[in-house]
C-alpha cells in the first residue's frame, strides 16, 4: 500500500509525519533540529529518501541539512551562500537603497531528475544552485542581473525568493516569485529572466501596474499543464494561461482575496485551493472561521470547505509554503497553521482532521507520496 | 590546550557534549581558536562568524575570565588563564528574544 510522508518545518524544529494510504493514523517524528527555525523541508522527486532542510537561526545563521533515509538521520552540508560579484542595492522598506545581504534560505526545490541537484530561494532575494547534494552553492546571478533589482523591496517577512517552479516538460523553464518584486520566468535554464507581472495590480506601490514591485505570495501549477499558473498575491487570486505572460483576476466570490497559500489538486488541473485571510494587517481568517476555499473551475467560483475545521474563535494564519497535496487516487490536501496544527483531508478537501495540534508555529508543509 | 564552551545549539550541531578542547600554534587569539574550532567541526563554519568577512555574528558574544572580549580585535591575545587552560573561552548566544 502507498504511504504518505508529510514534511513540516516549524519555528522550533522539523517534524516528519507518516501514514499509510488510508491517511487516518499518523506517526509523528521530531522535533529534528529542535529550537531552530526550519523554513522548508523538501524531498527529491528522483529519490524520495533524499531530503533537504533549511535550518536557520537569528543567532547562528543558516545551515542546510540533508537526509538520505527519508528524515531518520541528517547531516549538515554546505551553508556558504555568497552573491556573485558586487551585489548592489535593493530598496529598503522606506524606498532608500539597501545593500544586498544574505539572511536565510526560504525555499528548497530539488531537481526533478537528479537527487544531488537542488535550487535554493533566499533572502535577500536571489536563486542559488547546488549540483553536489548541497555541499556547495553557487548563485545564478542572471536573476539579479535582470536590471530591476534596485527597485525590489522587502515584504513584511523580508525580501525573500519563496517560490520555485520547474516546468516538468522543459527544465530550462522555471518560474520564481519574490516578495515584493513579483514573478519572473526563465526559458534558458536560469541564464536570463524576465518579469511576468502584466495584469497584476497592487495599490500599495506608486504605479499599481508596474513591471516589478508586486508582493506575490505564492504560485502553483499542475504538472500536466505547466503553462497555466495560479497565484495568491498579497491581495488578489490570479491566473495565467500563457506561462505568466499575462494574468487575470479569479478571486470571484471569495470572502477576502488576501492570503498566502495556493495549490492545485493532483489529478484535476482546474481544481485549486486557497485559505482566505482577513487582511494584510489582520493575519487570521475572517469571522474566526478557518475555511479552505476550493474552486473546481480554475477560479472565480469558490466553495468553502469547513467540515472538521474550527468555525469559531480561530485566529491562526497559514503561511505561504504551508500547503501541499499528495498524489493518491483520492487527492490528499494538507496545510499547517501558525497555531501549530497540521490539518489533512484525504478526500480532496471535503472533510478535514488534524494530524497534530500542538506543534510550534508551522512555516512549511510538503508531502511525498511513496510507493 | 584551549578549552572552549559552545552554546547548546552549536554543541548539538557539532555532536559534542560539554567543553571542547583545541590546540593552536603560538599565543591563542579569538581568530586562531575559531580557526581551530572550524577545522575540527566544519559544520560550525558560518555559525559563529561570517564565512567571508570572518566578522562575529551579531548575536554571538565571546567571554572569558569574567571579561567581554566580543569587541576586541580578533588577533588580541587571549587572557593567560585561557592560554594555559585554567579558564575556558565562552562562546555565548546573546540574550535576546525573551
Amino acid at each position: 500500500m502507498s504511504q504518505v510522508r508529510v514534511l513540516v518545518g516549524t519555528k522550533k524544529g522539523a517534524f516528519v509525519l507518516t501514514a499509510d494510504g488510508k491517511r487516518d493514523k499518523w506517526d509523528v517524528s521530531g522535533p529534528h533540529f529542535g529550537g531552530w527555525e526550519i523554513y522548508h523541508v523538501k524531498g527529491s522527486p528522483a529519490d524520495p529518501n533524499r531530503l533537504y532542510a533549511s535550518q536557520t537561526s537569528g543567532w547562528f545563521g543558516q545551515l542546510l541539512q540533508r537526509s538520505n533515509d527519508g528524515g531518520k538521520t541528517w547531516e549538515p552540508v554546505g551553508n556558504k551562500f555568497v552573491y556573485e560579484g558586487t551585489p548592489g542595492t535593493h530598496q529598503s522598506y522606506d524606498g532608500t537603497p539597501h545593500p544586498w545581504e544574505f539572511k536565510r534560505v526560504w525555499h528548497l526545490e530539488p531537481s526533478l531528475s537528479d537527487p544531488d541537484a537542488v535550487y535554493a530561494g533566499v533572502e535577500d532575494a536571489s536563486l542559488f544552485h547546488s549540483a553536489d547534494g548541497g555541499q556547495s552553492w553557487q548563485e545564478l546571478p542572471g536573476l539579479r542581473a535582470h536590471g530591476s533589482g534596485p527597485q525590489w523591496q522587502p515584504g513584511a517577512g523580508g525580501m525573500c525568493l519563496h517560490t520555485i517552479l520547474i516546468d516538468p516538460g522543459n527544465p530550462a523553464r522555471m518560474f520564481i516569485a519574490i516578495s515584493a518584486a513579483g514573478a519572473f520566468r526563465t526559458d534558458d535554464g536560469a541564464a536570463t529572466w524576465r518579469p511576468i507581472n502584466q495584469g497584476l495590480r497592487s495599490e500599495y506601490i506608486p504605479d499599481p501596474a508596474a513591471e516589478v514591485g508586486h508582493c506575490v505570495h505564492r504560485i502553483a501549477m499542475h504538472r500536466s499543464r505547466p503553462s497555466v499558473l495560479f497565484m495568491q498575491k498579497h491581495w488578489d487570486v490570479m491566473r495565467s494561461d500563457n506561462a505568466g505572460d499575462s494574468w487575470s483576476e479569479v478571486s470571484g466570490n471569495l470572502p477576502t482575496d488576501f492570503g498566502f497559500v495556493i495549490d492545485v489538486h493532483a489529478h484535476e488541473p482546474e481544481t485549486i485551493y486557497v485559505v482566505p485571510i482577513k487582511s494584510d494587517h489582520e493575519h487570521y481568517p475572517p469571522e474566526g472561521k478557518l475555511r479552505v476555499f476550493r474552486s473546481r473551475t480554475g477560479g472565480n467560483e469558490w466553495e468553502p470547505l469547513t467540515r472538521g475545521l474550527p468555525q469559531s474563535d480561530c485566529y491562526v494564519n497559514v503561511l505561504r509554503d504551508a500547503m501541499a497535496v499528495d498524489s493518491l487516487d483520492s487527492c490528499g490536501v494538507y496545510f499547517g497553521t501558525t497555531g501549530g496544527q497540521v490539518y489533512a483531508s484525504a478526500d480532496a478537501g471535503d472533510s478535514w482532521a488534524p494530524i497534530v495540534r500542538d506543534l510550534p508555529a508551522v512555516l512549511s508543509v510538503e508531502v511525498q507520496t511513496l510507493p | 590546550m584551549i578549552r572552549v564552551v559552545l552554546p547548546a545549539h552549536l554543541r548539538l550541531l557539532a555532536r559534542v557534549e560539554g567543553e571542547v578542547q583545541v590546540e593552536v600554534d603560538g599565543p591563542p587569539t579569538v581568530r586562531t581558536v575559531l580557526d581551530a574550532i572550524e577545522a575540527r567541526y566544519p559544520m560550525l563554519c558560518g555559525t559563529i562568524r561570517d564565512h567571508v568577512t570572518l566578522q562575529r555574528r551579531p548575536f554571538v558574544r565571546f567571554f572569558a575570565c569574567e571579561q567581554d572580549l566580543s569587541h576586541d580585535p580578533p588577533d588580541t591575545p587571549l587572557p593567560d588563564a585561557v592560554a594555559n587552560g585554567t579558564e575556558p573561552l565562552l562562546l555565548v548566544g546573546a540574550i535576546a528574544g525573551g
